[in-house]
C-alpha cells in the first residue's frame, strides 16, 4: 500500500462516496456554530422544511458580537442583539447544545471546541469561520466553510469537497528563548506568503513543532488560513492524547482506551510524499512584528520597515506602498521605534491560559506606559478566565493598568464595542492586520502575547529577548 | 441559487492584490441575519468618505470620487477584474452576497482564496481564473477603453474581448454543472441518503466515542 500523509488518512476515513467528477461526499463529525454565519443557514433549513441530520454533532456559542464588559445589561446594539438572539432561538428550535452569552462555558468557538472535548483527534471539524483550521492541532481535518455549506452540513452531516494537495512545513531545531508559536507561524507566513498554502492542506512537523504545547500548536494551525491553506494539522503524540483526558465530551472508561489506541495511528507514514515541502530552522526565528496590511508583511523585531522601491515584483511593490501609506510608516523605520496607542491580548490565536501566563510574566510588577490609551486582555473562554483568576493573573494585569474583560472575539475584529478609532495603532495578538480589521482606519501590528505585553509597558515595540 | 450561463457586461478593474473579505464587506454589516441588502456596502470603506453603520441611508453618504466603482464610466459594471488572491480572509459568505447584490455576476482574477472561491459558486457568482499575462492585458484594455465589455461564456469556458480574442478557462465539472443549472447542493446530496446512513453506521462501530 502506498504511504499516506495524515491528511490522506483523515480524508479517506471520512469519504461517504466518491463522485465521478472527482469530488467526494465527506462526512462531518463535528460542526461548530456561531452567530455571524449561521442565521441565514438556519433560515434556509426552515424554509426547505428540513431538520438537522444529527443534532448531537453540533455545538454552538455566541462569540463575535458579545460585549466584553458587564453582560447583565445585555447587548446594547439592537442589530447585534438580534443576531445573538437569533442563534439562541435557532438552537432552541432544533435542540442544538449552545453555550450562550451568559453560560460559564461560553467563549470563542475555536477555544471552547477543544476545551470541551468537542474537537477530538481523527475527526472532521467544520465551522462557518475560517479559523476552524485551529482544530487541526489535534490531528483533525478542520476547515472553515461559508453559510451555504453550514446549511449543507446541518441538513446532511456531509459536505461536497475536493481533495487538495499535501504540503509539509517542517520547523526543526531548538526554539530560542523569547520566541513563541506565534513567531513561528508568522515566520512561516513571511516565508511562503499569504497565498503560499492555497490549494494545499498543510502539515506542520519537525522537532520545534513537537516541542510546542497543544496550545502553541493551536496558534500555529490557527494561522494556516493566513498562509492560504484552509486546513493545517499536526500529528498525534502523547501530549495530544493527554490533553483530552477528563474533558467534558472526551471518551471515558473503556472507550477512552479504545480511542487513544486509534488516535496513535494519526500521523503521516514515514515515507509519505508531499507535493510541496518547506523547511525552517527554529534557531533563526526571532520575535516577529507585522508592519503592513497583510500577515505576510512581517519582519523580525530587530529589522526596519522595508522599502517598497527595492521590491522587484511590480504588483508586490504597489501592495507595499499602499500598506505603508495606510500604516503611516516610512521605509527604514526601526520596528522598535514604532509607538502604539492600544494593546489587545486575545483572539482565537492567542487567548488561552498559556498566552495569558506569558503576557502576565512580562507585565508583573510593571505599569502600562502613559501613552497607551487602552490595554485589553480578553480571555478566550469562561474556563480560561476562571483559570487565570485562580492563578491571580487578572490582578497582575489590572495592577499594571490593563483591563480584564469577559470572553469573546472582541477587538480581533471589533464587531462589538471594542475597536480602534481611525488612525490608532495597536499591538495585537490576533491574526489579521487587514485595513480596518480592528476598526475603520485602525492600524494593526500582529505579535505574540509576550511581545504585546512588553509593548504595553514600553509604549513601543521592544525585543523581549533583551528583557530576560 | 442564480444560474449563470453567458454574460456580456461592463468591466470594472480594481488593481490591487490580496483584496480581503474585510474590504469587500466590513464587519459591521455582518450583523444582518439576511442574505440580501449588502450591495450598498460593497467595498464600504473604499467607497465612501464617511464611516458607515448598518441602518444608515447609504444613498446620503459621501462617495469617494477616487474609488473606481464610483466613477461614472463604470456604473452598472457586472464583471470585476482583480489581481491575485482575491477574497482572502474570512469565510463570510456576505462577500459574494454583497458582490451579487451590487450587480457583479462574474470576477476575473489570476487566483482566489479557497473559501471565497467556493462560496461564490454556491451563489451563482462566477469566479473565472485567467493566467496573469491575460489579466494584465485585460487591465490595460479596460483602463484604455471606456465602456469596455467582456463576454463570459460558461458552457464554452471562454472569455472574449471586444476585438474577438478568446481566453479559455478551467472549471471543475461539478461546479460548472451546478452553476449552469442553478442546482441546490443539498438536494443533490440527499439523493445519497442510504450511503450516508451506511457510512454513519460504520463510523459508529469504528469510533463509538463520537456518538455518545
Ligand atoms: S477571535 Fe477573531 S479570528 Fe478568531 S473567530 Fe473570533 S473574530 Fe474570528
Amino acid at each position: 500500500m502506498a504511504a499516506k500523509t495524515l491528511y490522506d488518512k483523515l480524508w479517506e476515513a471520512h469519504v461517504v462516496r466518491d463522485n465521478p467528477d472527482g469530488t467526494a461526499l465527506l462526512y462531518i463529525d463535528r460542526h461548530l456554530v456561531h452567530e455571524v454565519t449561521s442565521a441565514q443557514a438556519f433560515e434556509g433549513l426552515k424554509l426547505a422544511g428540513r431538520k438537522p441530520w444529527r443534532v448531537g454533532a453540533n455545538v454552538a456559542t455566541a462569540d463575535h458580537n458579545v460585549p466584553t464588559t458587564d453582560r447583565r445589561a445585555g447587548i446594547a446594539d439592537p442589530v447585534a442583539r438580534l443576531q445573538v438572539e437569533t442563534l439562541d432561538q435557532n438552537c432552541r428550535d432544533f435542540g442544538i447544545v449552545e453555550f450562550g452569552m451568559s453560560d460559564p462555558l461560553q467563549g470563542i468557538v475555536h477555544v471552547i471546541g477543544p476545551e470541551l472535548g468537542a474537537t477530538l483527534p481523527g475527526t472532521t471539524v467544520v465551522c462557518g469561520d475560517s479559523h476552524t483550521s485551529t482544530h487541526g492541532a489535534f490531528a483533525a481535518l478542520a476547515f472553515g466553510i461559508g453559510t451555504s455549506e453550514v446549511e449543507h452540513v446541518l441538513a446532511t452531516q456531509c459536505l461536497i469537497a475536493k481533495k487538495v494537495k499535501n504540503m509539509r512545513v517542517r520547523v526543526d531545531g531548538p526554539i530560542p528563548p523569547g520566541v513563541t508559536a506565534k513567531d513561528i507561524v508568522l515566520a512561516i507566513i513571511g516565508r511562503i506568503g499569504t497565498a503560499g498554502g492555497t490549494g494545499y492542506a498543510i502539515e506542520f512537523a519537525g522537532s520545534a513543532i513537537e516541542a510546542l504545547s497543544l496550545e502553541g500548536r493551536m496558534t500555529v494551525c490557527n494561522m494556516s488560513i493566513e498562509a492560504g491553506a484552509r486546513s493545517g494539522m499536526i500529528a498525534v503524540d502523547e501530549k495530544t492524547i493527554e490533553y483530552f483526558r477528563g474533558r467534558r465530551s472526551a471518551p471515558k472508561g473503556d472507550l477512552w482506551d479504545e480511542a487513544a489506541t486509534a488516535w496513535r495511528e494519526l500521523r503521516s507514514d514515514p515515507d509519505a510524499k508531499f507535493d510541496k515541502e518547506v523547511a525552517l530552522n527554529a534557531r533563526e526565528i526571532k520575535p516577529q512584528v507585522t508592519w503592513g496590511t497583510s500577515p505576510e508583511m512581517v519582519a523580525p523585531i530587530d529589522a526596519v520597515v522595508p522599502d517598497p522601491e527595492k521590491e522587484s515584483d511590480p504588483t508586490k511593490r504597489i501592495g507595499m506602498r499602499n500598506a505603508l501609506q495606510y500604516m503611516a510608516l516610512a521605509p527604514g523605520t526601526p520596528i522598535r521605534d514604532i509607538a502604539l496607542d492600544k494593546i489587545f491580548i486575545g483572539s482565537c490565536t492567542n487567548s488561552r491560559i498559556e498566552d495569558l501566563r506569558a503576557a502576565a510574566a512580562v507585565v508583573k510588577g510593571k505599569r502600562v506606559a502613559k501613552t497607551i490609551k487602552l490595554a485589553l486582555v480578553v480571555p478566550g473562554s469562561g474556563t480560561v478566565k476562571r483559570q487565570a483568576e485562580q492563578e491571580g493573573l487578572d490582578r497582575i494585569f489590572m495592577e499594571a493598568g490593563f483591563e480584564w474583560r469577559e470572553p469573546g472575539c472582541s477587538m480581533c475584529l471589533g464587531m462589538n464595542a471594542d475597536h480602534l478609532q481611525p488612525g490608532e495603532r495597536c499591538a495585537s495578538t490576533s491574526n489579521r492586520n487587514f485595513e480596518g480589521r480592528q476598526g475603520a482606519g485602525g492600524r494593526t501590528h500582529l505579535v505574540s502575547p509576550a511581545m504585546a505585553a512588553a509593548a504595553a509597558i514600553a509604549g513601543r515595540f521592544v525585543d523581549i529577548r533583551e528583557l530576560r | 441559487m442564480q444560474k449563470f450561463e453567458k454574460l456580456t457586461g461592463l468591466v470594472v478593474p480594481i488593481d490591487r492584490p490580496n483584496i480581503d473579505t474585510d474590504a469587500i464587506i466590513p464587519k459591521q454589516y455582518l450583523k444582518s441575519i439576511k442574505r440580501t441588502g449588502f450591495g450598498p456596502n460593497l467595498f464600504d470603506t473604499w467607497r465612501y468618505l464617511d464611516p458607515g453603520e448598518p441602518g444608515m441611508d447609504h444613498g446620503k453618504r459621501r462617495p469617494n470620487p477616487d474609488f473606481i466603482l464610483n466613477q461614472p464610466r463604470y456604473r452598472g459594471a457586472q464583471i470585476l477584474l482583480a489581481r491575485d488572491n482575491f477574497g482572502c480572509g474570512s469565510s463570510r459568505e456576505h462577500a459574494p452576497w454583497a458582490l451579487l447584490d451590487y450587480g457583479i455576476r462574474a470576477i476575473i482574477a489570476p487566483s482566489y482564496a479557497d473559501i471565497f472561491y467556493n462560496n461564490s459558486f454556491k451563489n451563482g457568482l462566477l469566479p473565472v481564473v485567467l493566467p496573469r499575462d491575460a489579466v494584465d492585458r485585460l487591465f490595460r484594455e479596460t483602463t484604455a477603453a471606456p465602456g469596455y465589455r467582456l463576454t463570459v461564456d460558461l458552457p464554452a469556458q471562454t472569455v472574449t474581448t471586444p476585438d474577438g480574442t478568446v481566453f479559455a478557462f478551467d472549471i471543475d465539472a461539478f461546479r460548472k454543472h451546478c452553476v449552469l443549472h442553478g442546482l441546490d447542493d443539498i438536494g443533490l446530496t440527499l439523493e445519497h441518503v442510504n450511503e450516508i446512513r451506511a457510512y454513519e453506521a460504520r463510523r459508529k462501530r469504528e469510533a463509538p466515542w463520537l456518538f455518545t
